[in-house]
């Protein structure tokens, strides 16, 4: 198929996509359109089928269900079509120990058919890009587990591939290490499509132009993380901050209010309705004394509580 | 081109490996040169008997190598990675059996030329030797293939005790004839017994292709169904 043909296609299209393991059905009829350019995004909790549906789009896991395009081509009738276009960075680190960055990086060009010349300029400027020129030679086996994470995700892109696949890129990194990658990520923004799965609301808030929210292995909302944000009862949470906030309280204001989450030091309120009155006026004559009151703008992890009753990072 | 690919970076783990690769290559040396000081009580223990019969005890150790490092990468990430890539079911049984050619002409060359060393005899065609341990070779790293589509790391020792048994109980250490029974039917359906018998034919007696035809195309058959099943099963593995 030709890149102007491919053009008038969607770059991932599933119709009722699922996924069961004997009992359990891991994804659960999804029907998804991304297109060509967009960085999208699969929010939701370790379990939620984010894997599975990406396992099934790069054709490692067969759909017991439904069926899904990539650039047009069918995952199950085109599975080596679809691999040519796509390339992906596993949620573990996948790397060939044995080998140096430059071997791992010349490998998968070598793999996904880059010409040799192609392969040797790409692998270097990737190098440059996540910052292991320096130790480029090295066996990789002796780096860090940040600079191994960067690594296999330089082993997604030497392929320049239309479609790229990042599961979970930053689990595990360390704050400085998960900036440098979503800078990387940024940048492939309107040039390639990416699918991001990842279980850091303020990841799929910052990257990604849509967000799907995932739970159980259904979609349960999506748009941008604008849209979703401000389809809950405005864009605003009341922060309450109170010590010793008996079960009795929150029940209390549970029957106020439809979504009142326990933090640490009190509770958050969803919506702009939530009025400090009404609050002091259930926890006063229960002894409760209040700290402090704040706005904050809501976050999609208000939308997920919100949409599935359940927090995202549990 | 593309397995040729896959193929270098498995030759890199195989040969950066030293231990496991030292142990593949060097332990049948060391049975030679532990066994053949027994030569003068039994003439079974002399080089032109033993060697063939140590060869492919060499070529089980190559089995067990080749099967080891298919199932650890299937275990890892790395692999699904792989996976992802536009690279067929054939290419990828071949760029993980490839490595292990050049390590069974490097322990054939070794065991024979110290063979020669303490007096083994050749007395027919080295090419035809050398063409039915080839055939051999890739029926061990066919099988080696098979069990490391199927078997995750763990139980790949017993499997490797199991083809090492049949080995030598199949007919390349015992003779078939004076165990008889059972276990000389077994053995006989067996690709061992052939292959060894073809080689010291062609060693030992000088026979030509024609008088080990038959051994040579049941060792072969053998090898064609080895890798036919390889590729069976890897295919399977490609897609859950």
């Amino acid at each position: 198929m030709s890149r102007a043909a491919e053009g008038s296609y969607s770059a991932i299209r599933t119709t009722s996509i699922s996924r069961t393991f004997g009992e359990l059905t891991a994804v659960d009829g999804i029907d998804l359109s991304v297109e060509q350019g967009e960085l999208f995004s699969l929010l939701g909790p370790n379990g939620a089928g984010k894997t599975t549906t990406i396992k099934m789009l790069c054709c490692l896991l067969k759909p017991t269900g439904g069926t899904a395009t990539i650039m047009g081509h069918d995952i199950q009738k085109n599975p080596l079509s679809v691999k040519q276009v796509i390339d992906v960075s596993p949620q573990e680190t996948a790397i060939a120990e044995r080998l140096n960055a430059w071997e791992n990086l010349t490998l998968m060009a070598g793999l996904h058919g880059v010409e040799k010349r192609a392969a040797r300029k790409r692998s270097g400027e990737l190098l440059e890009m996540m910052a292991l020129d320096g130790r480029a030679k090295e066996k990789v086996k002796n780096y860090s587990g940040g600079m191994k994470r960067r690594l296999s995700i330089a082993m997604a892109l030497v392929s320049d591939p239309r479609v790229l696949f990042l599961d979970e890129p930053t689990l595990g990194l360390d704050p400085q290490s998960r900036r440098a990658i979503w800078e990387h990520v940024e940048r492939l923004k309107g040039d390639k499509t990416v699918v991001l799965t990842t279980h850091y609301l303020e990841e799929a808030d910052a990257l990604a132009d849509r967000v799907a929210i995932i739970d159980e292995g259904k979609i349960v909302a999506l748009g941008t993380p604008k849209e979703l944000k401000e389809s809950i009862s405005g864009d605003q949470v009341l922060v309450v901050e109170a010590a010793n906030l008996a079960d009795d309280a929150l029940d209390a204001l549970r029957q106020l209010y439809p979504v009142v989450r326990r933090t640490e030091n009190g509770v958050e309120i969803d919506g702009e309705a939530a009025n400090i009155y009404d609050i002091q006026d259930v926890l006063r004559p229960r002894g409760i004394i209040i700290d402090s009151t704040y706005k904050k703008q809501t976050s999609l992890d208000d939308v997920f509580l919100r949409l599935t009753g359940k927090q995202l990072r549990q | 081109m593309r397995s040729l690919e896959l193929a270098k970076r498995n030759f890199r783990e195989v040969w950066r490996d030293p231990l496991s690769l030292g142990i593949t290559i060097g332990l049948p040396v060391l049975l030679l040169l532990v066994l053949q000081l027994f030569g003068g009580v039994d003439p079974f223990f002399t080089p032109t008997v033993l060697a063939p019969g140590i060869v492919l005890f060499g070529f089980v150790m190559l089995m067990f190598s080749s099967a080891m490092i298919l199932s650890r990468d299937r275990e890892s990430a790395l692999f699904s990675r792989l996976l992802t890539a536009p690279v067929r079911a054939r290419d990828f049984v071949a760029a993980y059996s490839l490595p292990y050619l050049p390590v069974a002409i490097i322990q054939g060359i070794l065991l024979f030329a110290i063979g020669l060393f303490l007096g083994l005899e050749v007395s027919g065609s080295v090419v035809l030797v050398v063409l039915v341990l080839l055939v051999t070779a890739v029926f061990y790293i066919g099988l080696g293939m098979v069990l490391g589509s199927l078997l995750p790391l763990a139980p790949l020792s017993g499997a490797y005790a199991v083809v090492l048994l049949l080995t030598i109980f199949g007919g390349a250490w015992m003779d078939l004839e004076a165990i008889g029974g059972v276990f000389q039917s077994v053995g006989n359906a067996l690709p061992f017994a052939h292959a060894l018998d073809a080689t010291r034919d062609v060693m030992v007696e000088g026979a030509g292709f024609g008088a080990i035809a038959t051994d040579f195309f049941w060792v072969l058959g053998y090898t064609l169904v080895a890798v036919a099943l390889a590729l069976v099963f890897f295919r399977r593995k490609m897609t859950d």
